[in-house]
């Protein structure tokens, strides 16, 4: 495929960054301390907090990713926004915030030093760097693999360029110029794949002709008819969804500790919470941003599924490119793109898509280096600087924030298993994260040594689970290769098929204990192993280990050490608690619509 | 004073609408038979004209609000 852009599609496209660029160098004077730099001054209103929030999250891995899902799993692609999204979202807005904002923490892992101690800290501080940068290039070696292929630019000038330029907006205006131009990125990404949506119902024949479409596809697949029409009817048994989830996985593995674990723990997002004027805009940051967010299936998830009902109807020239054998469902988003629109809006469309991105790109790397220069940097390097110190550090780190995820971009491009990797230190390390927050924010009795143990036992666990298990689908790859027959008993296939199949998917500890239908259930049974195991030892250490933080310490840290907020002259509609049963009673009404 | 962010998105949707619009209106009808027949850049540059002008609006409106 390759697209031919127009002057207007240029013009666009350079408008875009001018502005982009321009937002950076506008707020550059309002950048006098480290306090405006890594945390907007805390300044900012909910409703641009809300839309950073869901736009740092809005990467492109995400558009193009659950375009894919949607069309590979159908309306089951919606539990990662109604179930693993929604509810956590909640959660952090009404309990968790008040810890996060109330206390003198900066960041996620000073929260953790506030709470337990150094090495717990350290340890999240330092596995969060590595993620931060990792994400970011990968989504940086996305975009200009993406850009290469449909457009033919050059690769390397892709790397620099969007690094160039996500570096400038970042070094000038800090973290209020990230969040600002990912509202602008959040409207852009909207207005820029809506009428992608609109074109596309056109065509197939509205939702109804979208329904009856994925019908075909879904039997053609071996399942029943309506497998791609429900999210919930077909997760009793998991082989008889394209998931291969059955729902108890589902809504304790993703539902539960994946959401969470990322929702509430991860300081990416919280970060922007974290920016609002007050307490209660930070509360109601995550609320506003859930509104959106349960709505996002129908921009993200809806093209993925026409895309699928198009190409297997076959009575239009819409086609989804090959791979492998089977198709390339990454390209739905681009395929879609060159399909439909005409010059002019391709380049609307390709700017949605290059914001996408970016935002993506620059959420990390805001992260990272307020992590970097409060967590690590102030943590272990030098303590007492002062804070036009820790400014120059905060510019410093940014660039090698840059620099850094250009070399993960380029290892991404050499070792294709990369995003495997990045997904398994994820899961290992991030999983767990939610036992140790939940316990020190709500049992003043957990300990350092407990939620450092705790911690380590969890992904400990997550990586033995790891290492018993595989999905089902590596095996059957691995017998085809050596050109024999899987046993009817999974669990006793032959240790050539089982070496030829262990690695990064699991099963490298030579024994396998359970086999899964697919890696997604193998993904949510990590979690809720890691999970579990860590909230019990961190309870068992908890308990054996002094505490050696007062309740004077801990007041601002822990439920029951703190005072209650007072709701004092807010009026009931802007009040936490009535927002999130409204979104809660919303997400519940969508389940229950698309069941 | 800080930026309002509503300044910049306005601006910006407002010109990428009279962009696109304009483009719609002087463009090649064979161009549009991808877009199913239907002249999208001069239909959607509309609505982002329409947007980024509500946007402006805003941000004037909290501009007066705060200079009072």
């Amino acid at each position: 495929m390759h697209i031919q852009l127009g002057w207007i599609d240029y013009t666009l496209l350079i408008l875009y960054f001018g502005f982009v660029l321009g937002i950076g160098y506008v707020l550059k004077r309002t950048v006098s301390g480290s306090k405006d730099f890594f945390e907007s001054g805390r300044s900012l209103p909910a409703w641009i907090c809300a839309l950073g929030f869901i736009g740092a999250n809005l990467g492109a891995q995400e558009v193009m990713g659950m375009a894919a899902s949607g069309a590979k799993y159908g309306i089951m692609t919606c539990h990662f926004y109604w179930v693993g999204a929604i509810p956590a979202m909640v959660f952090v807005a009404i309990f968790m915030m008040p810890f996060y904002y109330g206390s003198k923490a900066r960041s996620v892992p000073e929260y953790l030093k506030l709470r337990f101690d150094e090495k717990t800290r350290g340890f999240n501080a330092m596995t969060f760097a590595f993620m931060t940068i990792m994400s970011s290039g990968i989504s940086m070696y996305a975009l200009a693999k993406l850009l290469n292929a449909i457009l033919n630019w050059n690769f390397h000038l892709c790397i620099v360029l969007s690094g160039i330029i996500v570096l400038a907006y970042i070094f000038m205006g800090g973290l209020t110029s990230a969040i600002y131009n990912e509202v602008l990125q959040f409207f852009l990404i909207v207005f820029g794949f809506l009428p992608l949506i609109l074109l596309g119902l056109h065509q197939v024949g509205g939702w109804s002709g979208v329904m009856s479409k994925l019908a075909p596809v879904a039997t053609k697949a071996g399942f029943a008819e309506g497998a791609w029409a429900h999210s919930w009817t077909y997760t009793g048994s998991a082989q008889s969804n394209p998931m291969g989830v059955e729902w108890f996985g589902l809504a304790m593995g993703l539902g539960f500790v994946l959401s969470f674990g990322y929702w509430c723990t991860d300081f990416l997002v919280v970060q922007r919470a974290m920016a609002a004027k007050d307490m209660s805009a930070a509360r109601r940051t995550p609320l506003i941003a859930a509104i959106p967010k349960m709505l996002f299936p129908a921009l993200v998830i809806l093209p993925g599924m026409i895309a699928i009902a198009l190409h297997s109807a076959g009575n239009t020239s819409f086609q989804l490119p090959p791979k492998n054998g089977g198709l390339d469902y990454d390209m739905v988003v681009p395929t879609m793109l060159s399909y439909y629109f005409p010059t002019g809006m391709l380049g609307i469309g390709l700017t949605a898509l290059m914001a996408s991105f970016m935002s993506g790109m620059a959420g990390n790397v805001t992260a990272f280096n307020t992590v970097w220069t409060y967590d690590i940097y102030q943590g272990y390097i030098k303590k007492n600087g002062t804070d036009a110190h820790y400014l120059a550090v905060g510019r410093a780190t940014t660039v090698v924030g840059i620099l850094a995820s250009m070399a993960a971009a380029y290892a991404a491009a050499k070792f294709n298993n990369i995003m495997d990797i990045l997904q398994l230190v994820f899961a290992f390390v991030n999983a767990p994260l939610f036992a140790t927050f939940l316990l020190g924010m709500f049992w003043r009795r957990a300990t350092g040594h407990g939620a450092f143990f705790g911690l380590i036992a969890g992904t400990v666990a997550a990586a033995i689970h790891h290492g018993l298990t595989l999905p089902k689908q590596m095996l059957a790859e691995a017998a085809a290769a050596l050109n024999t027959t899987l046993p009817d008993n999974l669990l006793a296939v032959g240790s050539n098929i089982l070496d030829k199949a262990a690695g990064i998917k699991g099963g490298w500890l030579g024994h396998l204990t359970h086999v899964y239908p697919s890696e997604m259930a193998q993904n949510f049974w990590t979690a809720i192993y890691a999970w579990s195991v860590c909230f019990a030892a961190t309870i068992v250490i908890s308990l054996v280990t002094r505490q050696n933080k007062t309740d004077q310490e801990l007041t601002g840290l822990v439920y029951s050490l703190t005072p209650k907020l007072t709701q004092h002259g807010v009026p009931w509609w802007k009040q936490p608690a009535t927002l999130g049963i409204i979104v809660l009673a919303a997400a519940v009404v969508l389940n229950v619509i698309f069941w | 004073m800080q930026l309002d962010v509503r300044l910049p998105i306005g601006l910006l949707f407002s010109l990428f609408g009279v962009l696109l619009t304009g483009f719609g209106l002087v463009s090649d009808k064979q161009i549009y038979q991808r877009s199913l027949g239907i002249n999208i850049n001069l239909g959607w540059g509309i609505v982002l004209l329409l947007f980024g002008v509500a946007m402006l609006a805003l941000a004037l409106r909290g501009r007066n609000k705060a200079s009072r």
